[in-house]
């Protein structure tokens, strides 16, 4: 009986464990030998280098930009995020006529595929034919002539692919906020109105507080979709201009791939894997304290 | 401290159905001890969620002390409620729980510490207090959240089943408690409750309640020894009052009313013949659930309670004459269940 559970639960396990090693374990371990290696797409042999592609990196000034940006991306698109989604996820909590519909369309922008998305932003804010800019030319804001490029300038570029991650993220953490809100009992709101608290002294000393585990959560989410992605940035920017919105998973990206420099691409990756795996530890404790909770 | 009053209160949830509340009128007593008791859905804790302000009434007014009250949020109400779950605020220790109310209602700052330790003093939490609600038990909870609702000296005290979450035991002593600790402090006091032990051992008077109306209101003897309907009749009292139904008459009689004939002395007694069917035996009682015999009396369990004192040798299939005495019977109106005028025996 015993070793037959055991069978099936090692069969059970087995799709999961394969799944890890396979397409997580064996890229990471072939990651972590061509950081040591000088290998380029086509090249068959292996030639240890040791750690020249990481000394080269860090003398690479696309790569300071890149691992700078990646810093000040993540950190202002987390502040705009769960700013919006904690304000929205309070007001989405309480039932208002139309709230389906209003959570519906919230929602739409984390559903719908990350390129098409980013695509139409990059129309939205095309040089030529942005809206945003005719609109701001109509209102007399800007002259036709003087109007600024949202892709095209270094602040302006990275102010916008911020602002299209938060508003593809801001869905996401308001739905894990909205679940979290719903899990606190209803008697404790109820009796701080009780005990005499109003708006503000409830938002900030029971909701806010009581909602700071399943915060804590949406925030390390939102973090490693932010610090991971490339796509929002591929397709607006591409990194451009002048390195100004150049992040390290597309930097990777160009150089390992586009560049087909597969050494120096999979060095600039690693840099990643410290960042993530404090991330996950902070994770999995946070997880841990809501079970335990 | 304030009297509570409920006039042609209504509650309706969803249009086209039935009122959690219909037509409540009550008036607490000052200082009262006054207990809402009904079955569950009977409407009691959302006649005492309208009397807090956390659900507005559908009709109706509610007055606190005089003042209509039905547009004031719950702060200004001057209210404070303990609820079944307790509510503490898990993130903040038990001092913060209690000083919370003080600080929302702006009391001096000067003030807190010496009102929360004369309420933590008056629970016997002192040693508590700068323990998380995650590390005390239930009865400490319980206290805990006893000691917020009066450590701004409300006007009113809502309390809903704030005893349901404890063993039997606890629940006893707590019970005690609470009542002391109502002779000490004498707020009007509404508390709401599904257990009739709780309702008749707390309550200076008793409202019953069944699908959102008063059945009835009175001193817990009266509730009991005068029940005014046979919902009271039957809904106060375990095993319940004893219903013999008749055409033109209901008749009532307390299990422990009916009695071996020997132990109902005098004329004025009714007697029947009394199967025994099955015996529970209780420790300090025994119920005898049996049937009466003779034409009229068919397929009706009806329930003995004997009194460990009282003779034994009722085993199960044996025949025995038992009596009620005539004042012990309570007579209903068959269409309408209320209390109705005595008759005489027989009642067909």
């Amino acid at each position: 009986m015993a070793v037959e559970n055991r069978r099936l639960g090692a069969a059970m396990f087995a799709p999961a464990a394969l799944y890890i090693v396979l397409l997580i374990g064996a890229p990471f371990a072939l990651a972590v030998m061509y950081a040591f290696s000088d290998a380029r797409i086509g090249t068959t042999g292996f030639h240890y280098v040791g750690f020249e592609n990481f000394r080269s990196i860090l003398q690479s000034p696309s790569f300071h930009a890149a691992l700078r940006n990646s810093i000040v991306f993540t950190i202002v698109a987390q502040i705009i995020i769960i700013f919006c989604s904690t304000v929205l996820s309070i007001a989405l909590e309480k039932p208002f006529r139309g709230r389906k519909l209003v959570r519906l369309l919230i929602l739409l922008p984390w559903v719908a595929p990350i390129s098409l998305g980013a695509i139409g932003w990059k129309w939205i804010l095309d040089s030529i034919y942005s809206v945003i800019t005719w609109v701001l030319v109509w209102a007399h804001v800007y002259k036709p002539y003087s109007a600024p490029m949202w892709l095209g300038e270094p602040h302006l570029a990275m102010a916008s692919v911020i602002l299209v991650h938060c508003w593809r993220l801001i869905p996401f953490s308001t739905v894990i906020m909205l679940a979290g809100l719903t899990a606190i009992p209803k008697e404790i709101p109820e009796a701080a109105s009780i005990d005499g608290a109003g708006f503000w002294r409830r938002l900030f000393w029971i909701d806010i507080p009581m909602m700071a585990p399943i915060i804590w959560v949406a925030v390390l989410f939102g973090t490693i979709f932010t610090f991971t992605d490339m796509t929002v940035v591929y397709i607006l920017t591409a990194g451009g201009p002048f390195d100004s919105t150049q992040t390290l998973p597309l930097l990777a990206f160009t150089t390992g791939i586009q560049g087909s420099d597969l050494a120096a691409g999979a060095a600039t990756s690693l840099f990643l894997v410290p960042v993530l795996i404090l991330i996950a530890y902070f994770m999995l404790r946070a997880a841990y304290r809501a079970e335990v909770v | 401290m304030a009297v509570v009053e409920t006039r042609n209160l209504v509650k309706v949830f969803k249009q086209g159905d039935l009122g959690a509340v219909n037509n409540v009128n009550l008036e607490t007593r000052e200082g009262e001890f006054l207990v809402l008791l009904g079955p569950s859905g009977s409407g009691k804790t959302t006649l005492l969620r309208m009397i807090a302000g956390l659900e507005a009434p559908t009709s109706g007014e509610i007055r606190i002390g005089g003042q209509l009250v039905n547009e004031l949020t719950p702060r200004e109400r001057g209210i404070a409620m303990v609820f079944q779950s307790y509510a503490l605020y898990p993130h903040l220790s038990v001092y913060e729980n209690i000083v919370f109310p003080l600080k929302a209602q702006r009391v001096p700052k000067d003030q807190h510490k010496q009102k929360v330790e004369w309420a933590a003093s008056l629970l016997g939490i002192t040693s508590l207090l700068s323990r998380k609600p995650r590390q005390l038990s239930g009865g400490e909870r319980q206290r805990v959240a006893l000691a917020r609702a009066i450590v701004r000296e409300p006007r009113v005290f809502l309390l809903d089943e704030p005893l349901s979450n404890l063993d039997a035991k606890l629940r006893a002593s707590a019970r005690e408690e609470l009542e002391s600790f109502h002779d000490r402090i004498k707020t009007t006091t509404i508390y709401v409750t599904h257990d009739q032990v709780e309702a008749m051992a707390l309550g200076d008077r008793v409202v019953v309640l069944n699908k959102g109306k008063v059945r009835q209101i009175g001193t817990p003897k009266e509730v009991y020894d005068e029940p005014a309907d046979t919902f009271v009749a039957t809904f106060l009292g375990s095993p319940p009052m004893n219903l013999l139904e008749f055409s033109e008459v209901i008749v009532g009689f307390r299990p422990e009313a009916f009695l071996p004939s020997a132990l109902v002395p005098g004329a004025a007694a009714v007697e029947f013949n009394y199967r025994v069917n099955y015996v529970e035996y209780l420790g300090a009682e025994r119920d005898l659930y049996g049937s009466l015999e003779g034409a009229g009396f068919e397929s009706k369990e009806i329930v003995s309670r004997l009194s460990w004192t009282m003779p034994s040798g009722y085993d199960v299939g044996t025949v025995h004459e038992f009596s009620v005495h005539q004042s012990d019977l309570r007579f209903f109106d068959p269409k309408t269940e209320k209390r109705t005028q005595p008759r005489p025996y027989p009642w067909r």
